[in-house]
């Protein structure tokens, strides 16, 4: 186990990314395709307004891109820390 | 070379991949058996966990939901959404962590972290119950697909998939099923999307379906977009708009975040991330896994919406080029004799779908019947029944005044309702004449719909089953191992030998598999409302505990066990005011309506909301009792920092 100092800055660092991604995971599903989406029905995505692309399509590929940029942060922040594998 | 000749070759094909697969990876220890010797790349174990994840009902069913649904296609969008969200919520706050804890089983983690047996043990009786439910599902897909493509009946068809099961899971166990779900994954999605493809070419003129989703309709030079040209038709023919708002947006959005939590929570995904070599690998492989699984959740809404399109233009063909009623319906004569037509009496034969010709004027008229008129034509048909199950002897005459009367009723209604500009009665309509679509129709005809060749209808097949086999092995899978290492190995007998528990792991996968088998064969009348008890469950019980074991250091063992009871019960009794206690017919306590529910939630999204009680109860409680030992907090420790995960101890 790393030693505690550097576990607790890296879990803080590892507790930031996370919450935003999470905020970006609300905004894109809850937030776009659901909620928001009267109030946004005059942008089109193509043939579908704003809040139905995201909802069907949309926020699928932003998990993805979600998941990915989360996985590339943790390891930066891994290293920087000393607690990579 | 006929079509049965076909499904045959194919089908068999991909199931001699699967048995040769399961020779070349039999398990040779624990590690193996329970998670594949912790050796398998993260992009592999994207594709399984794909495979995994996606069932009987993603492959056949989920495009359907979305497509045919009354309240229209947008409000099912909760599938979508939910069933692929809770991939970021298992990256982030579970599968990291989880694999650099480094051990097989989840009820394992809890009973550790949670420093008590009885921790475990109400885990292993949550992942039972969720896994077992999941499974019946999964053995029923297997021989309804059999029994559809391969002439065999529904049971035979559900021997030869456990048979198949059985060869693979009992011989390699997640070493077998990780490498066997790959293959699976590759059949399953090729059988996706070749149809897709087509049917977004002949509507859209867009090679990629995401694209024909919000593409142009192709048919009158794509100056109308497909989803427009959608909602004018359903509703002109007195459907909900395809792309209406949801009518309960709050429903709406606790129904998506279930999906999610209960995604995230469920053991058979969760037990994929064991079997990546590091913690780097269980991050980006959730991340693959995702991957694969849009490759087939991103086509779904096109195929669903595209599907109905197809559907409402076979049935009227006017609406091709204008509106709907702008030209006669399809003739009976036309469904006959066009070889076009032939799929409609193809899968008529099969009972997913139905038609009568109600007013005997020789054409198939497809519409929404008013609210109205489909309780007189209920009422109607109803006195009718009674009048034809009288006894000989029996005095009719009161019989047959409720018919004339129900008939009136009936008349009258018809001339109040509105079609377009003119009232059925003017029309010479009695009521909607394609009785039945079934969802499972929109997937299964399409390459017949789209006109594909003999060996894309065979490859469907062969996908069908890949899907349902692929979750059936991985749910097996979780319940064997909660079986042979948190029961046997964990409170029967701890000092079992490794060969010994490989053996009984071996012995608890073919007790799964004839047990679920069993159920199988005699389903449970209530099949279909578990589903909803397993999403709320697994959202409610297992995802809440990890997330604190985790994320907590001072949730202790009296907060988590009387946490997940909390949620457990508290779920459980929600679904079962709706849908009958203890699943029985006729026990609900309320109706199953929107007007019954309590702020307007649904039995099926209540498992957020047991995630909440979950969570409150785990803190309130733990904050009340004392704080866990230093061992415990030193686990957390460790599990938090990806140093130091080697190969699963055998400890």
């Amino acid at each position: 186990m790393a030693d505690k100092s550097s576990s607790n800055a890296y879990w803080a660092a590892n507790i930031r990314i996370i919450l935003i991604s999470l905020v970006i995971w609300f905004a894109c599903s809850f937030g776009l395709g659901i909620i928001l989406r009267p109030a946004l029905k005059g942008i089109m995505i193509g043939g579908a307004d704003l809040g139905f692309w995201f909802a069907q399509n949309g926020s699928i590929y932003v998990f993805i891109i979600l998941i990915f940029t989360y996985a590339k942060m943790m390891g930066k922040v891994d290293a920087e820390h000393g607690v990579e594998e | 070379m006929d079509q049965f000749t076909l499904n045959l070759i194919v089908v068999g094909a991909t199931f001699a991949i699967y048995i040769g697969i399961a020779i070349w990876a039999r398990a040779g220890s624990t590690a193996e058996f329970y998670a594949a010797g912790q050796g398998v790349h993260p992009v592999l174990n994207g594709m399984a966990t794909g495979a995994d994840w996606m069932s009987a009902a993603s492959f056949i069913s989920m495009a359907g939901i979305i497509a045919l649904a009354g309240a229209g296609g947008y409000q099912q969008s909760a599938f979508l959404m939910g069933w692929t969200g809770g991939y970021v919520l298992l990256a982030l706050l579970l599968a990291p962590y989880l694999r650099k804890f480094g051990k097989f089983t989840v009820p394992e983690f809890i009973g550790d972290r949670f420093y008590s047996g009885g921790a475990r043990l109400v885990a292993v009786i949550c992942l039972i119950v969720i896994s077992v439910t999941y499974v019946i599902g999964q053995m029923r897909g297997v021989g309804v697909t059999f029994s559809r493509f391969l002439e065999v009946s529904t049971d035979t068809g559900l021997y030869i998939g456990a048979a198949i099961v059985f060869a693979y899971a009992v011989l390699g166990g997640m070493k077998g099923i990780t490498y066997t779900q790959v293959a699976q994954y590759i059949v399953l999605i090729i059988a996706y999307t070749i149809p897709a493809i087509f049917i977004s070419l002949s509507l859209t003129g867009n090679f990629l379906p995401q694209l024909g989703l919000i593409g142009g309709y192709a048919p009158t030079g794509g100056d109308v977009t497909m989803l427009a040209k959608l909602d004018s038709l359903v509703t002109e023919l007195g459907f909900t708009a395809y792309t209406a708002d949801s009518s309960n947006m709050f429903n709406m959005f606790l129904f998506t975040m279930s999906l999610m939590i209960g995604t995230a929570g469920l053991p058979h995904v969760i037990i994929r991330f064991f079997t990546v070599p590091k913690v780097a690998d269980a991050r980006s492989s959730a991340g693959w896994a995702l991957v694969f699984i849009a490759l087939l959740y991103t086509v779904a809404p096109a195929v669903g919406a595209m599907a109905r399109l197809n559907l409402t233009t076979t049935f009227w063909p006017g609406a091709v080029t204008g509106s709907a009623l702008s030209a006669p319906a399809v003739s009976l004569a036309d469904i006959e004799s066009k070889p076009e037509l032939s799929w409609i009496n193809t899968w008529k034969a099969t009972g997913l779908l139905n038609y009568e010709d109600k007013n005997g004027e020789g054409m198939i008229q497809y519409f929404n019947e008013p609210k109205a008129v489909a309780a007189a034509n209920k009422a109607l048909g109803e006195a009718k029944k009674a009048l034809a199950d009288a006894a000989a002897d029996a005095d009719k005459a009161a019989l047959e005044t409720a018919v004339t009367d129900a008939t009136t009723a009936r008349d009258a209604a018809l001339a109040e309702a509105k079609l377009g500009d003119k009232t059925l009665a003017e029309m010479g309509l009695v009521g909607n004449e394609l009785t039945k679509v079934d969802n499972d129709i929109m997937v299964l005809a399409n390459p017949e719909i789209a006109a594909l060749p003999g060996w894309v209808i065979a490859l469907v097949a062969a996908g069908g089953l890949a899907a349902a086999l692929s979750t059936a092995a991985g749910l097996l899978l979780a319940i064997s191992s909660a079986v042979s290492h948190d029961l046997i190995k964990g409170s029967i007998n701890p000092n079992i030998s490794e060969k010994g528990e490989l053996l009984a792991a071996r012995v608890s996968m073919g007790v799964a598999i004839a047990v679920a088998t069993w159920l199988g064969l005699n389903p449970p009348g209530f099949a279909a409302q578990v589903v909803a008890l397993a999403f709320g469950l697994a959202a409610a019980t297992i995802f809440p505990a990890l997330m604190m074991g985790i994320f907590s250091k001072r949730i202790n063992k009296e907060g988590a066990i009387l946490g997940m009871i909390a949620g457990l019960v508290f779920t459980a009794v929600y679904i079962f005011m709706y849908l009958g206690w203890f699943f029985v017919p006729g026990t609900a306590t309320y109706a199953n309506t929107p007007d019954n529910y309590f702020f307007g939630i649904s039995p099926l999204s209540i498992g957020a909301i047991g995630a909440l009680v979950n969570f409150i109860v785990a803190y309130v409680v733990s904050m009340a009792t004392k704080a866990p030992p230093q061992e415990v907090v030193d686990l957390v420790e460790s599990i938090r920092v990806p140093k130091g995960a080697g190969k699963a101890q055998a400890h």
